[in-house]
């Protein structure tokens, strides 16, 4: 079964972080990165750009049209995801655990069921 | 499967057991098994079919271990050497299938590592055609075929002893079982079939059932494969709706496979002791020997699902059960055992689609649509989740 590891991140609690917390979490993505490589259940991870620079496209008077900022104004936005083929919904949640930035107050980890897919080469 | 795909197939858990008993190391002959297999699967088709496939690959996968010891230890090249040389082909004439699946079925293994294993190791499959039929990258399944290999490592390549048996005759089949589903049922998706896994599934149960005569659970499974397949031409729409037993055309069915289903599981029943997949499996032969599902005998349905649940309990038994109680006793009486399962599978979605099947049975348009929606939301399918939405709008 796949499911997406939906990283929600607060860009004001990572600021709030020591460069060594940071460091930190980036040496643990990499370690959590090789685990899960090696156990076969890796398919693939992105990390996503500050939302501050997104564009959202929504209708305005039934036209698509592109504003400045993210879709919602929110504290907490994706900041990446890791998509995974495990055995359960139990292993999931399992391998959301290990996600360095489960440990971390203020970010969390939304374990969500893949139900349809195209185009990723197979 | 072509009848090249066909002889290289059937020959790899011989080769491979041939391979493994003579050099031991069963991670590295598994590997030289896959290169004789590609390198086959190249040139057959080309030079046509050797008179000896089995004899072919044990040839080329022989070479491979020889040229692997070779790197590994000089010293013992001549050896080595000496024993490519002797080539006793008639080493592959011994079956060693069932070692090879209670191997590849190890209790140390995930699931999904026992599945894929078995599907390369005994079903010669490579493993891009697995990673393509489990819609993973091979760059994942690669590494979960090695890590698997390397748990195995100090196994032994012999049947287990007696006492262990049985848990692990058990294993066994639950893999084969869960690569029949996944081909008949996909866990996610717009395909509801993935036929080539059932296919599959069937033929590794075939060659369990040939290992392992007498062996009443086996077969079981087997039969409770080919009644399931059997239905399957009538089971999903044009436009791939999920077409639920009750509503299909039953002149679509197969009765060459319903045929030799029945008298698998009658046989083993009268011959072995009871088990949870000949209970399955008698309880699927119930449903396809019925004019229709008015018919069917709902009543012996479930007094097999209350045995089922005794040998082996789980909630998802007593919510068949409840199915078949509703349509035997009517549907209050249904809803009255689908009360106890709240706890337990409130959060799965065949359970909120029974509880609507025997609200809309009861009377209640309402609570069924409630019901449906529920279903639909949870459900990770999306064939089963347009036909759940009609039912919730009452058109399906």
């Amino acid at each position: 079964m796949k499911f997406l590891l939906i990283m929600n991140i607060n860009p004001k609690v990572l600021e709030s972080l020591t460069e060594e917390e940071q460091a930190a979490i980036g040496a643990g993505h990499g370690d959590f990165i090789k685990e899960i490589s090696a156990s076969g259940e890796m398919i693939s991870t992105q990390a996503l750009a500050d939302p501050s620079a997104s564009v959202t496209v929504r209708a305005v008077d039934g036209v698509p049209t592109a504003t400045d900022g993210p879709y919602v104004e929110a504290k907490e936005f994706i900041g990446g995801y890791y998509l995974v083929d495990v055995d359960s919904k139990e292993r999931a949640v399992e391998l959301a655990k290990k996600i360095p930035d489960a440990g971390i107050p203020g970010l969390g980890i939304e374990v969500r069921q893949v139900m349809f897919e195209a185009g990723s080469e197979m | 499967m072509s009848d090249v795909e066909d002889a290289l197939r059937a020959a790899v858990p011989r080769v491979l057991g041939a391979l493994t008993r003579r050099y031991g190391d069963f991670a590295a002959c598994e590997d030289a098994v896959q290169d004789a297999v590609l390198e086959a699967s190249l040139a057959w088709p080309q030079e046509g079919l050797p008179d000896n496939p089995g004899g072919w690959l044990y040839r080329v996968a022989s070479r491979r271990m020889v040229d692997r010891i070779r790197g590994d230890e000089a010293r013992r090249r001549r050896e080595a050497l000496a024993a490519a040389r002797e080539l006793p082909v008639e080493a592959i004439e011994h079956d060693d299938t069932l070692a090879l699946l209670f191997l590849c079925c190890h209790p140390a293994l995930t699931p999904a590592s026992q599945v894929a294993l078995t599907l390369r190791a005994v079903g010669g499959l490579t493993t891009g055609e697995i990673a393509r039929a489990f819609l993973v990258p091979e760059a994942t399944m690669g590494p979960r075929i090695s890590r698997a290999k390397s748990k195995l490592v100090g196994a032994r390549f012999a049947p287990p002893p007696e006492e262990e048996r049985p848990q692990r005759m058990r294993t066994v089949l639950r893999v084969l079982y869960l690569i029949f589903n996944e081909g008949y049922t996909a866990s996610a998706g717009e395909r509801l079939q993935r036929r080539d896994l059932a296919a599959e599934a069937i033929r590794l149960a075939r060659m369990l059932c040939e290992a392992a005569p007498g062996d009443g659970e086996a077969a079981g499974l087997l039969a409770l494969m080919l009644l399931t397949e059997s239905r399957t031409a009538a089971r999903e729409s044009p436009d791939g709706t999920l077409i639920p037993l009750a509503e299909q055309d039953r002149s679509l069915w197969d009765r060459d496979l319903i045929a030799e289903g029945t008298r698998l599981v009658e046989d083993a029943m009268l011959s072995s002791a009871l088990g949870p997949y000949q209970l399955q499996a008698a309880i699927a032969a119930l449903h396809v020997e019925a004019e229709d599902a008015a018919d069917t005998d709902w009543a012996q349905i479930a007094v097999l699902y209350r045995i089922l649940n005794r040998l082996d309990p789980a909630p998802i038994v007593t919510l068949n059960r409840a199915v078949a109680v509703g349509m035997s006793e009517g549907p209050q009486a249904g809803l009255d055992l689908l009360r106890q399962l709240e706890p337990a599978l409130e959060r799965h979605h065949r359970f909120h689609a029974v509880r609507g099947f025997l609200l809309d049975r009861a009377g209640d348009r309402e609570a069924a649509r409630e019901a449906f929606l529920d279903a639909a939301r949870m459900t990770a399918s999306l064939p089963e989740q347009r036909y759940l939405r009609r039912r919730a709008e009452g058109t399906g």
